[in-house]
């Protein structure tokens, strides 16, 4: 097995129609040999579909698939040398473990011996060692879900797709898989396109992110700058928790405001690029602080509500024209917010970002 | 886009318990199952415990009529074209009814109705009515042959009814659904993913049919082909009616038995190996494919 397999992939302006339906919208993407990319987004946003034109099980309406610098569109699935995981696991019920890991060897023709062999390390790799004999009925959704990918990657293949492959699974496995998927990634080095509407999954596995809108990719980029930097009010909404709050940007006295309703609020400088036009300025909860009625800094407001949720403290305030959702720790000597009390809601405005105004996105209904 | 698993699939049946739980008056489960017992006892086990009955006394306990059976080289003609003809249109229900249920199972929504329902149609027409109709057209004078004729494809009409060939045209347009139906049933319930899965892993779409969905649709085969074989043996009407003079089957013998000889007794033997034989088959489906599946359940 080669040490380092991962080969890269292109999208180029890939589409694919439905009658007048477009799903998948002239996307380009390159994943380099080896990334972990994952395509994310809401169910309808065309990343299955990119997924299964890239398998092959669907011919792209337009566009091609380029795998290591050669076009593979007119392949048939079997051609390609791709790992897929599925969401259920599309384990062979009727096959043992060892038969399933086997199978896509045995379809290469390998000798029996060299096949028993590969199975066999490969079970330990993903850590299956001693259940070559079992049917996939007798396992744990965990141990399937190594089965499967111990059968993606078996035959050594370029690039490993994974369809939303913890879906089936409890919270707990859940996290435990995102870590061994990733450790199987860094071990085989293959090359990783990941689909999940889960954006906690994304950022946590993820070396970078394809967002996808309705059939187009909203933003591409590392999990810091999806949630961080956000392009868009749809990439704000969908990573993490956001407060957008709508207004003008103007500079007064060297520095950036944002006047709405709200009142002129402080934003960074990197706004500039938004002088004298609509922009929404997004509030990370976690980036906010709450401080003290009578303090001099920050935006006045009244608590709504504030509700433990474990790790942090939620706290919703109402500003003028806004309510702020606002996380704090719950380390002793924090703030403690009284729901009904006067607050006033603080930040760095280097831990702000702005995003282009309500545009009417006419040009987006395809 | 995103499949979701069938979550359909099971207990859809859940809300069973529908009768309110103020209701007055409700039948306890048993008594349900009471008149159904007592139907049966009453239209089922009584005429068979007769036949047995007949079939061993003649007059006083006998074996008379048994071994009549296995002395007449004739009857045991008419078991062995029994099951030749059921045999037969065992295989031919198979090779016709396989493709058929694997394009219902794979197929979208709306074709699966229309073929469900041109197969599920037939079953509304009496098997006489059915019958009849073929030898209107496979007769010297039928559509067909006259078809043929006028085409210039045979010279004089070909014998298409009264023989072999009409009892087997008649008998698989019968029995056909009985083998879509349950070959349906199993392959319906097979993730398409998993075809999906051997494609993406290096198998042709033949190799992955043959490795993955055929193993699997295996339980409908044996389901199938066990139901329309078990029916197959105990036809009567569409032999009767479509074949001829050289296929006597056990289901016309014992016809004859009853109503020309008045042989109550070899042809209550008759009726009980035919019985013998049917069980055996069934047993044998049974402890392949579970009970359950032969008869239309699901398997736990």
């Amino acid at each position: 097995m080669a040490d380092r397999p991962g080969i890269s992939l292109s999208l180029r302006v890939l589409t694919k129609r439905y009658g007048r339906q477009t799903v998948v919208d002239a996307v380009e993407l390159d994943v380099a040999a080896g990334e972990f990319l994952t395509l994310l987004g809401p169910s309808g946003s065309g990343k299955s579909s990119i997924l299964m034109m890239v398998a092959g099980f669907t011919p792209p309406s337009s566009g091609d698939v380029v795998l290591g610098g050669r076009s593979v569109a007119s392949l048939a699935p079997e051609k390609r040398n791709i790992g897929v995981v599925f969401q259920n696991y599309a384990l062979f019920p009727h096959m043992t473990v060892a038969e399933n890991v086997g199978f896509p060897l045995k379809m290469r023709r390998l000798p029996r011996a060299e096949r028993d062999a590969r199975v066999t390390e490969t079970l330990a790799r993903v850590g299956l060692a001693g259940f070559d004999g079992r049917l996939p009925a007798q396992l744990s959704g965990g141990q399937q879900q190594r089965v499967a990918l111990a059968r993606a990657l078996v035959f050594a293949p370029g690039l490993l797709l994974m369809d939303e492959p913890l879906g089936a699974l409890d919270r707990n496995l859940r996290e435990r898989m995102k870590h061994e998927i990733r450790r199987i990634h860094a071990e085989f080095g293959v090359t990783v396109v990941y689909v999940t509407h889960d954006q906690e999954e994304a950022l946590t596995m993820s070396d970078r992110i394809a967002l996808l809108d309705r059939g187009r990719i909203a933003q591409l980029g590392t999990a810091r700058e999806i949630y961080e930097r956000p392009k868009t009010r749809f990439v704000a909404e969908f990573v993490g928790e956001s407060s957008l709050i709508p207004g003008t940007l103007v500079e007064d006295g060297g520095r950036w405001w944002l006047d709405g309703s709200a009142g002129r609020l402080p934003v960074p400088r990197e706004a500039a690029a938004f002088a004298g036009r609509s922009a929404l300025l997004m509030l990370r909860p976690e980036k906010l602080r709450l401080v003290a009625a009578e303090s001099r800094s920050g935006v006045p407001g009244t608590v709504i509500e504030a509700v433990f949720v474990g790790e942090a403290l939620r706290t919703v305030v109402r500003i003028e024209g806004a309510a702020i959702v606002v996380k704090t720790a719950t380390r002793a000597g924090e703030f403690r917010p009284i729901v009904g009390a006067p607050v006033r809601v603080d930040w760095d405005p280097a831990d702000l970002a702005v995003l282009p105004g309500e545009e009417r996105a006419t040009a987006d209904l395809a | 886009m995103d499949a979701a698993p069938d979550l359909n699939s099971g207990g859809t049946g859940g809300g069973g318990g529908s009768a309110p739980a103020a209701s007055p008056w409700r039948p306890r489960p048993d008594w349900l199952v009471a008149f159904a017992l007592v139907f049966f006892a009453v239209v089922y086990a009584y005429p068979l415990v007769r036949l047995v009955a007949w079939s061993f006394w003649a007059p006083g306990f006998t074996f008379r009529n048994f071994a009549q059976i296995v002395a007449e080289p004739a009857y045991l003609q008419a078991f062995y074209n029994t099951v030749e003809i059921a045999g037969i249109a065992t295989a031919v229900c198979l090779a016709l009814g396989y493709p058929l249920a694997y394009l219902m199972a794979t197929t979208d929504p709306r074709p699966r109705m229309i073929l469900g329902a041109l197969i599920l149609i037939p079953f509304w027409t009496s098997v006489l009515v059915r019958t009849l109709a073929w030898v209107v057209l496979l007769g010297r004078n039928g559509i067909i042959n006259q078809a043929l004729l006028a085409w210039g494809l045979v010279e004089r009409p070909i014998p298409l009814v009264f023989n072999n060939i009409g009892v087997q045209i008649g008998m698989v347009h019968v029995l056909l659904p009985f083998m879509v139906l349950p070959l349906y049933a199993v392959m319906a319930r097979i993730d398409p993913s998993l075809v999906t899965a051997a494609r993406s892993l290096g198998a042709s779409p033949a190799r992955a049919f043959l490795a993955v969905f055929a193993p699997l649709s295996l339980p409908g085969v044996v389901a199938g082909a066990s139901l329309v074989f078990l029916m197959a043996l105990g036809f009567y009407v569409t032999p009767a009616l479509l074949g001829g003079p050289n296929e006597i089957t056990v289901a016309t013998l014992i016809e004859i038995m009853v109503r020309d000889l008045l042989d109550w007794g070899s042809g209550a033997a008759l009726g009980l190996l035919l019985l013998a034989g049917v069980a055996s088959v069934f047993a044998a489906g049974a402890v392949y494919a579970g009970a359950g599946r032969l008869v239309g359940a699901e398997r736990a």
